[in-house]
């Protein structure tokens, strides 16, 4: 969520039960406005809180002018110190493949993980040597940020344009969903370079506007059904919650600019979806 | 220019301002009209001056131009002799484009006459003084016969080249002095041999404009009118950068122009359920009829809804619960209930999660003896079954006898025992009730069974919001989601209800103990000397928090019972079965944890405490309060501060588990029916076998023969003696 409308948001996606207390939010709004400055962001978004048993992570995004270049990700542990992360790679992601179970909240703790190495020696025997593997909890951390945002980070369709030279800008004059759109899934995109477009048939392609549409939607999304639409609030608001990474929520009010999303869990995926359904 | 005199700038104002007023823009009358007597005394000075712009002026009027006011257009271009080059003037577009713009939005139809317009920005053109169309018109149309000023100036003359086929008085009758205008049909264009061809250079124009007015068959708008829209709106709106977000106003002005907003008298459809949804609430906040002051009295005196607002307040310094707003609704919500249901105590237990919509949920305590009706409805029912399936197996009893060769063997697995459900204590001791939203009404949930509870722990399901809908899982289910929901807020209460330690304690009465023989206390009362533990260790040690809720067995009751005890309704049928029961006689009494037992005695889920504590605030200790969460029930906490404590929930009603889920293994095959000589197929016999056997049956025949020939020889050896 953006952080100029932090307050707002906060209360809107407070349906799922978990939010900031007043001292962090506070704290948020004076940290994340230091943050724009120091590092010369466009927009700074609060990404969210990763719960861990000692502590929690409290996660912002910094952006630039292009929404779609990789963003900078910054982590705290109290909402005012915030700590650039590094970007993430495919090695932490084969890396952080075998960690199960909760954050711990220390960053530099270390998970251990013992594979099986076999080596053959030329002797044709093989042996097995135990190989203790240690994965920091940071790497952990962007790397489930990372997947976070890459399977389920939306975007309502409007919300951005592509322009005529490449860059993705913020729309302007996105005056929001109207209600009859709201409550489709077509209606938002994931809010990362796209993956599916080309798949489309050149019917569907057809009606697709190239300045709006240049986004995955969730409509194919796998597993079917990993998405749970609701209206709150007197039908006034819509929640988009995600069944494949429980605890993100995305929020908007219809006709109105308001949107954004949030992840309050555990950082742990539901794999067991599909029996869940 | 003629004669620069009087009589037109006279005229004039006269002029404009009638046809202002024939207008369908009445509003627009009195701009016309102050603007003219202004106007038109600069009219002649600027006339002097040369002009420039008037194309931009041209490009600016607003409004869709029927024909007859093509042909105006056409006479204005005419007028004004060399419009395109013209680039300066930039404060042409602008009074203009206000007064156009205001035209467009005060008219839906937007069809306002170009005529009205010309004079309209001639008039506001010259307001500039910055010269006009006039100033330009004069020097390009000396030469010209009948142009479009010589009209202004020579209104009078005779010799009206064009017809007037439209309300434009810009063509004077009989008397220039009073202008008489009669509203003449629906122009056309009429092109006098009189008039002079038009310089290619405003021919080009004229065609230029002729085509951008064109509209399509899908569509009304033609680009001209689109383009005059989507200028006067950024320049209305004046945002920054509009070049950027140029793509972005073009489309968002097509589309303004086909979706009109409604009118006031039709309600927006698509809101339509908002609007439902808020005349519900409101309901909420109107208060029932009756003395202002009893109604307070009473209110105030006791009041079974808790104090919402402040566990709100408590939960949300630890970063948890729903907003201030939807808490207040929640509690209007559960007043209502309060006053429909004869409720003794209540509580706010939480928020499920669903896929459509959520839960919000209510712990209530009935007052005694109020809820002994449903419950006598509930047992009845089961009553009913079991008659049902008693004379089913009378029936077959009967055929066996009957046909005892040919009998169907009767299966001999036997379902296992049903363990009866507690009633009003363990796991049924709150009603619980749901709705989907504060506002809707609330249901009550059934009471929950230990088989429900089971086969809860077994499955792992979304909820979909609905209480109907079928709870599709292996094992099956017993019961639909209203079912499932009312086992997994069994589940959620006895997990993770915790109070600290010495809020309660239990009532004393010694004798208890033995008599139960040691299976754990179920009645608790509040401690009236609970002074309240500091918040630090609360946070710091587990052990000072305990559970005031009974554990749930494995069989699914709180309290065990014997599931082979065979009650009275099973021993008439007991007597045949108990031959065939060989099912264990011997079943292990299930110990669970007793009541109020510390949080420290919890198991610990793959090296992690169930439970994290937490202060609320580290920057404000001393006025924090205690957190505790759990991870074995994500979404379950509890807060304590000072002699206050409180349990929620707010999740998808799902417990954690490291390992991925397990669905259940379908059950072995059944065994089949033992082999016996009764059933087993005999082998055929072989070609050798039966050759055997007809041959010794021939023989035997042949044998049975002889002797009966012997005999009847003997017979017939008699009889011939």
């Amino acid at each position: 969520m953006d952080s100029e409308s932090l307050l707002l948001s906060l209360e809107l996606a407070a349906g799922t039960g978990q939010g900031l207390s007043p001292d962090r939010r506070t704290a948020l709004l004076t940290s994340l406005l230091l943050v724009k400055r120091d590092y010369r962001y466009e927009r700074v978004l609060f990404w969210g809180r990763i719960l861990g048993i000692v502590a929690d992570y409290y996660i912002a995004q910094g952006l630039g002018e292009d929404q779609l270049a990789p963003r900078k990700t910054l982590y705290s542990l109290n909402c005012m110190e915030w700590s650039l992360l590094p970007p993430a790679t495919e090695e932490m992601a084969a890396q952080m493949a075998v960690v199960k179970g909760r954050f711990m909240g220390d960053p530099s703790h270390e998970y251990e993980h013992t594979e099986f190495q076999r080596t053959t020696a030329e002797g044709e025997k093989t042996f097995e040597d135990d190989v203790v593997v240690q994965v920091k909890e940071e790497t952990r951390l962007v790397s489930v940020i990372d997947q976070i945002d890459k399977a389920v980070a939306i975007i309502p369709r409007g919300a951005l344009f592509k322009t005529p030279f490449g860059p993705v800008h913020v729309n302007r004059t996105f005056e929001g969903l109207p209600l009859s759109e709201a409550r489709k899934l077509s209606s938002y995109f994931h809010f990362r370079e796209p993956v599916d477009l080309k798949n489309r048939t050149l019917l569907e392609k057809a009606d697709l506007d190239p300045s709006l549409d240049f986004l995955d939607s969730l409509e194919n999304d796998i597993p079917k059904g990993s998405w749970s639409i609701q209206m709150e609030r007197g039908n006034s608001l819509v929640v988009l919650r995600s069944l494949l990474w429980p605890g993100l929520t995305f929020f908007h009010t219809p006709r109105t600019r308001n949107h954004g999303y949030i992840y309050v869990g555990t950082g742990e995926k539901n794999m067991d979806l599909p029996f869940m359904l | 220019m003629g004669d620069p005199s009087e009589p037109p700038s006279g005229q004039y104002p006269n002029r404009r301002s009638f046809q202002a007023s024939e207008q369908r823009h009445s509003l627009e009358a009195s701009q016309p009209q102050a603007a003219v007597p202004e106007g038109a005394p600069q009219m002649l000075p600027a006339q002097q001056r040369g002009s420039q712009g008037i194309p931009s002026m041209r490009w600016s009027e607003g409004a869709s131009l029927p024909e007859q006011e093509d042909w105006l257009m056409s006479q204005t271009f005419q007028a004004t002799g060399t419009p395109i080059a013209h680039t300066e003037h930039p404060s042409f577009p602008l009074g203009f484009q206000t007064q156009a713009y205001l035209e467009d939005g005060r008219t839906l139809a937007g069809r306002t006459l170009a005529g009205e317009y010309t004079t309209n920005l001639m008039l506001q053109q010259l307001q500039q003084g910055q010269g006009g169309l006039l100033q330009q018109l004069e020097p390009a149309y000396q030469p010209a016969g009948a142009s479009f000023l010589s009209q202004f100036d020579s209104y009078h003359r005779e010799n009206q080249p064009f017809k007037l086929g439209t309300q434009h008085s810009f063509y004077p009758r009989d008397d220039p002095a009073t202008p008489t205008f009669s509203l003449s049909e629906q122009g056309f264009l009429y092109y006098s041999p009189e008039v002079p061809e038009p310089p290619p250079r405003e021919l080009a124009v004229q065609n230029a404009k002729a085509y951008l007015l064109q509209t399509s068959v899908g569509s009304d708008l033609s680009l001209y009118e689109h383009l005059v829209n989507l200028l006067t709106k950024i320049l209305n709106q004046r945002p920054e950068d509009p070049l950027s977000i140029l793509e972005s106003m073009n489309r968002t002005t097509q589309w303004e122009w086909f979706h009109r907003k409604m009118d006031t008298l039709r309600d927006d459809p698509e809101m339509q359920s908002t609007y439902e949804m808020a005349e519900k609430q409101r309901g909420l906040f109107i208060q029932g009829g009756g003395d202002r002051e009893q109604d307070m009295e009473e209110e105030v005196a006791e009041t079974a809804v808790p104090n919402i607002m402040e566990t709100a307040f408590h939960l949300e310094q630890a970063g948890v619960g729903l907003s201030v707003e939807e808490s207040f609704r929640i509690y209007l919500a559960l007043k209502q209930l309060v006053e429909q249901q004869p409720v003794h105590t209540c509580r706010f237990w939480g928020k499920i999660l669903g896929l459509r919509r959520s839960y919000l949920v209510a712990e209530v305590e009935f007052r005694e003896g109020e809820e002994e009706g449903e419950e006598e409805e509930g047992e009845e029912l089961l009553e009913g079954g079991d008659t049902l399936e008693q004379p089913g197996g009378e029936e077959e009893g009967e055929e066996d006898e009957e046909k005892v060769a040919d009998a169907v063997p009767k299966p001999q697995w036997k379902p296992p025992p049903v363990v009866p459900r507690e009633s009003r204590a363990g796991t049924n001791k709150y009603l619980y009730f749901v709705c989907a939203e504060p506002g809707r009404p609330w249901t009550r949930l059934p009471p929950v069974t230990p088989a429900q509870i089971v086969c809860a722990r077994k499955i792992r399901k979304f909820f979909t919001g609905h209480l109907d809908a079928p709870v599709v899982s292996y094992p099956p289910f017993p019961g639909n989601e209203a079912n499932y929901l009312r086992a997994q807020i069994a589940r959620i209460s006895a997990a993770t209800h915790i109070s600290p330690l010495g809020f309660y304690q239990f009532s004393e009465e010694e004798g208890d103990e033995e008599d139960e023989g040691g299976a754990g206390r179920d009645s608790f009362e509040e401690n009236a000397d609970f002074e309240g533990i500091p918040v630090l260790e609360l946070v710091d040690s587990l052990a000072n928090w305990v559970h005031h809720t009974q554990h749930i067995l494995p069989q699914g009751r709180c309290t065990w019972v014997n599931p082979l005890q065979k009650s009275d309704e099973e021993e008439e049928l007991g007597e045949e079965e108990e031959k065939g029961d060989e099912g264990p006689d011997e079943v292990e009494q299930e110990i669970g944890p007793p009541l109020l037992t510390p949080l420290s005695e919890d198991a610990e889920i793959m090296n992690m405490s169930p439970w994290t504590t937490r202060v609320s605030c580290t920057l404000c200790p001393q006025y924090s309060v205690a957190v505790v969460r759990s991870n074995l029930w994500p979404g379950a906490y509890a807060f304590a501060s000072g002699k206050k404590f409180e349990n929620l929930y707010i999740g998808w009603g799902h417990k954690y588990s490291p390992d991925n889920f397990n669905p259940a293994l379908p059950a072995p095959v059944q065994q089949e029916y033992a082999s016996g000589p009764e059933i087993t197929e005999m082998s055929d016999p072989t070609v050798e076998e039966e050759q055997a056997l007809r041959a010794a049956q021939e023989q035997a025949l042949a044998a049975a023969e002889d002797e009966e020939e012997d005999e009847e020889e003997e017979e017939g050896e008699d009889l011939d003696d």
